[in-house]
């Protein structure tokens, strides 16, 4: 089915520090993994999940159109046949993929109130509940994930609910550098603070410190007249409770993601893809396009990274465990350490009571808590367009392709048949994201690289339901951090492969400006 | 598209073709559950003004005897709501409704002094789990400081209801009331429900601080309460949004919709969410009207709802009975056998939920009977659930037997829709 392959690689790596002297690394990469699919013969030869007939039928669907005088066919029903139509209100990235059967509503709704679930610190009476921490950043899933929506920066005073900082430091012996080549390990944790900054604690345990964020005006002259202010943020961490951090500590802050289309984001064709990456740049449009290979935690087998900001992991349920470890605290299966992400270092913490109970299972979310908060996060429906007929909105589609947005923003796909789940097979869908690394420049870069993803780069973000945030969450920021108050100012921070994209943006006549803004509204 | 409406236009003559030889037509029947719904909601409205009739009475004079007859209003107000709430599923308007009146669980930190040993004062970045709004008269959402010295319906509804985008932040509808008529159930799951006493109503000898604001939280709640199902009673009357949504989705769609909504409210969300969780965790927040220990009616007309509908049959709260043309009529004219199964199976699940109200009523409280060791409760909500996935698998035969099952695709986007995207 699938052919493994090694290469020998050396790859140029920008870092940026801290302190933002900008300094070169040649990372010599001895062994760089990927994986190529099976090939058939003709068009999209990639696709053996498909019959001759249905490549063909899914090429001609899923090319670009150049026709803007009407919406494309089922263009509105952007989840495919798991589009969600219900009302749009304040829960409208909360409904479950609408071709479910009423077992997996069961599931979802499951699911769902285990999302909810608050958890506890050990020992304590409800059992199936406790393990807690030590450290963490939320008690519940949905505490940070604000109604499946978007997360912010917090408010100044305010402590961060929805974003946190990632921390790590650069490899620095023969065997971490070994460990990021071969995928065993994506980054290498700080010593003592570990993978991310939990500014919560249990009991007597530490807090590990404060995220504190900075913002300087930086002014951004549009074609018309108009001049936007950007805020370009500054991080630092206050009231370190371990003492100080690595000297070449680099940290990187995450607002969560909106969790919309997960599933079907994963149901994408592989060879989609890799595709349409591009790394060294050969056709020359000033795009490349890389594929974040990260390994499957249960087989240890190549993989595409899709989700996460840089891409780093491969399935919804690897990054769920991962959220239950590091935000929560809580041990799953696939993480059976109750400690979380209290390292060696941090004294006392791996020692504080854990919520492991022998009679419910070896960890403190034993099956199937574990699968059904994954396949809660995979049946999140993404919500039905609007307003796809509208002049306006139709004129901003244009706009988006002729800026050349689409060359990373991809439009749609159709999935592949072979993927796991049923509803999820075969589905005409519209992310708008190629799943790809791309740099974004200097402007964007946090200089703190993982896997495949340099400094400077990012996965394109799906931009599906992004009108919507403002109605679910109350708010328009977008960005990994962010920083960008709405979807201008997030064009605005584009750079490196997208500059020329965003240049266009800034040209357009104010009208023009307005209709693409209101195009993306509409998604 | 065009292919889809074809197949949902052949489902609704294939039926009237049956109906030319039965007396039951899909239109009518169409009509009595949007009658029994209408039913449902008036019966829902004329119970809260009675509660809201007792909380004034409660507020004027407060008193044990004036806050059980408010408790007493209140059990009996969530008799004929229950029953509707298996609307919710496949009609958009309620659903989009429905959280205003009834969501849950809450964090009642957000509303009132709780017991800070069983509640829990672990720090959170929901940093309104133990706001106490009635304590204060400002607080900080998002940041930003918000005014609450007047506890208002607008207030309830348009600042707090899942303030800070955390769903748990529940303001308004029956269960906010709940909390406030009775109090935490301190007793984890051991017998008993919430004990607030009279005196927490009471300025003049006030008991748990600010009562005045208690007062004016419990009276808003209320308000609101009736504001929100006068609005639902008006979308089912005719010519109202609810019914006109229903004949927009067409005959087959409807007959869809009806069934549906038996199959998500029985399995997904009575058997899944609100039953089985309970019993895999063990846990007495894990219960629906946790702080009146009344869970056991409230899961017992959830499901009685589901049995009104197939049979298109509704007793009022006035002993009256709405009734008319039934879907059951129509599967039993396209398949009596799947009639039949699904009739029984309801009778089934009609038995073990009488089962565990009588047990709810008699012997323990439902936190008690999903009680970690507690073979016999367990078993006795365990029946329940079975009982409704059971007759969940016979609603999907009724789909088929009514020749629905191709509505699932529906407006999809789905190649494997013959000709969908390619005519």
């Amino acid at each position: 089915m699938s052919r493994f392959r090694s290469s020998s690689a050396s790859r140029r790596v920008s870092l940026i520090t801290a302190s933002a002297a900008t300094l070169t690394v040649v990372m010599s990469a001895a062994i760089a993994i990927y994986w190529q699919p099976a090939r058939a013969d003709g068009i999209l030869p990639w696709r053996t999940d498909l019959s001759e007939k249905d490549r063909a039928r899914v090429a001609s669907v899923t090319a670009t159109s150049a026709d803007f005088s009407k919406p494309e066919a089922f263009e509105s029903m952007q989840g495919g046949a798991a589009t969600s139509r219900k009302l749009v209100n304040r829960d409208a990235f909360s409904q479950f993929s609408a071709n479910l059967t009423f077992k997996q509503e069961r599931d979802f709704k499951l699911g769902n109130a285990l999302f909810r679930k608050l958890w506890v610190s050990s020992p304590s009476s409800t059992r199936a509940s406790d393990g807690l921490g030590p450290l963490y950043n939320a008690r519940a899933c949905q505490n940070c994930h604000l109604k499946d929506g978007r997360g912010r920066p917090p408010e100044p005073g305010e402590i961060a609910s929805s974003m946190f900082l990632r921390l790590s430091v650069p490899a620095r012996t023969e065997a971490e550098r070994e460990a990021l080549a071969s995928k065993t390990m994506m980054r290498i944790p700080e010593p003592v603070y570990g993978g991310q900054l939990q500014e919560f604690a249990i009991g007597d345990v530490p807090v590990e410190g404060h995220l504190r964020i900075e913002y300087s005006p930086v002014k951004v002259e549009l074609n018309g007249g108009e001049t936007v202010t950007l805020r370009k943020p500054t991080y630092t961490v206050s009231d370190l409770g371990y003492g100080p951090m690595d000297r070449e500590a680099m940290i990187s802050p995450r607002v969560t993601p909106q969790m919309i289309g997960l599933g079907l984001l994963e149901a994408i064709h592989p060879g989609d893809l890799i595709a349409n990456a591009d790394p060294e740049d050969k056709d020359g449009d000033g795009i490349s396009g890389k594929v974040s290979w990260t390994r499957n935690p249960e087989t240890g087998e190549p993989m595409i990274g899709r989700f996460g900001w840089k891409a780093t992991m491969p399935t919804v349920h690897a990054q769920s465990a991962d959220a239950f470890l590091g935000d929560i605290g809580i041990s799953t299966p696939d993480h059976p350490h109750a400690w979380g992400d209290c390292t060696e270092a941090q004294s006392g913490c791996r020692e504080m009571p854990h919520g492991v109970q022998a009679d419910l299972g070896d960890t403190e979310a034993p099956d199937p808590v574990m699968e059904l908060v994954a396949f809660y996060s995979r049946n999140l429906a993404v919500p039905k367009r609007r307003d796809v007929d509208d002049k306006e909105v139709l004129a901003g589609k244009e706009l988006f392709n002729e800026a050349g947005c689409v060359a990373c923003h991809r439009p749609k796909y159709v999935t592949s048949r072979k993927a796991a789940q049923k509803q999820f097979r075969f589905q005409l869908i519209w992310p708008y994201t190629d799943m790809l690394l791309h740099d974004m420049g200097e402007g964007l870069a946090d200089g703190r690289p993982v896997g495949d993803a340099t400094g400077n780069e990012w996965r394109t973000a799906p931009l599906w339901g992004t009108g919507l945030t403002k109605t679910v969450n109350g708010h328009t920021m977008m960005l990994h951090d962010g920083r960008a108050r709405n979807a201008l100012e997030a064009i605005l921070w584009h750079g490196g492969e997208a500059q020329a994209a965003r240049d266009a943006v800034v040209a357009m006549e104010p009208e023009e400006r307005a209709a693409l803004l209101r195009f993306l509204e509409s998604l | 598209m065009k292919t889809i409406r074809t197949t949902a236009a052949a489902a609704v003559m294939a039926l009237s073709a049956t109906g030319a030889f039965a007396e039951t037509k899909p239109a009518d029947v169409i009509a009595t559950y949007a009658d029994i719904a209408l039913a449902g909601y008036e019966d829902s409205l004329t119970t809260a003004q009675a509660l809201d009739t007792a909380i004034d009475k409660l507020i004027a004079a407060p008193s044990q005897a004036t806050l059980e007859a408010a408790r007493e209003a209140w059990f009996a107000a969530r008799v004929p709501y229950q029953q509707t709430e298996v609307y919710r599923f496949g009609n958009a308007i309620v659903d989009d409704w429905e959280g205003r009146v009834n969501a849950w669980p809450l964090d009642e930190g957000l509303i009132d002094y709780v017991d800070a040993t069983s509640y829990g004062s672990e720090s959170d970045e929901n940093e309104l789990y133990a706001a106490n709004i009635i304590a204060n008269t400002s607080l900080t959402i998002n940041g930003e400081t918000v005014d609450v010295a007047e506890i208002t319906p607008d207030l309830l509804q348009n600042t707090l209801q899942e303030a800070g985008d955390v769903e748990a932040n529940v303001a308004t509808g029956y269960h906010a009331i709940e909390f406030l008529l009775w109090g935490q159930d301190l007793n984890g799951t051991d017998a008993g429900a919430g004990a607030r006493p009279a005196t927490d109503f009471d300025p003049a000898n006030c008991t748990g601080g600010n009562c005045e604001r208690r007062v004016q939280f419990l009276s808003s709640a209320s308000k609101l309460l009736v504001a929100d199902l006068e609005e639902m009673v008006a979308n089912w009357v005719k010519g109202g949004a609810a019914r006109e949504a229903l004949a927009a989705n067409g005959e087959a769609g409807a007959l869809r919709t009806i069934l549906t909504g038996m199959g998500s409210l029985s399995y997904g969300e009575l058997a899944g969410e609100r039953m089985k969780l309970g019993l895999l965790l063990h846990d007495p927040e894990e219960e629906h009207d946790c702080f009146s220990d009344n869970t056991h009616n409230s899961h017992y007309y959830d499901a009685l709802g589901i049995r009104n509908i197939y049979h298109a049959r509704y007793e009022r709260v006035d002993g009256s009975v709405v009734e008319g043309p039934s879907i059951a009529a129509l599967v039993s004219e396209a398949d009596a056998s799947v009639a039949e199964e699904l009739s029984g199976k309801l009778e089934a699940t009609h038995a073990a939920f009488t089962a565990l109200k009588t047990r709810g009523d008699e012997s323990e409280a439902y936190d008690q009977m999903i009680g970690e060791g507690n073979d016999a409760g367990n078993a006795v909500v365990q029946a329940a659930i079975d009982a409704l996935v059971d007759q969940t698998r016979s609603i999907e035969r009724a789909v088929v037997a009514l020749d629905l099952e191709a509505l699932e695709v529906e407006g999809s986007d789905s190649l494997d829709n013959p000709g969908a995207v390619f005519e």
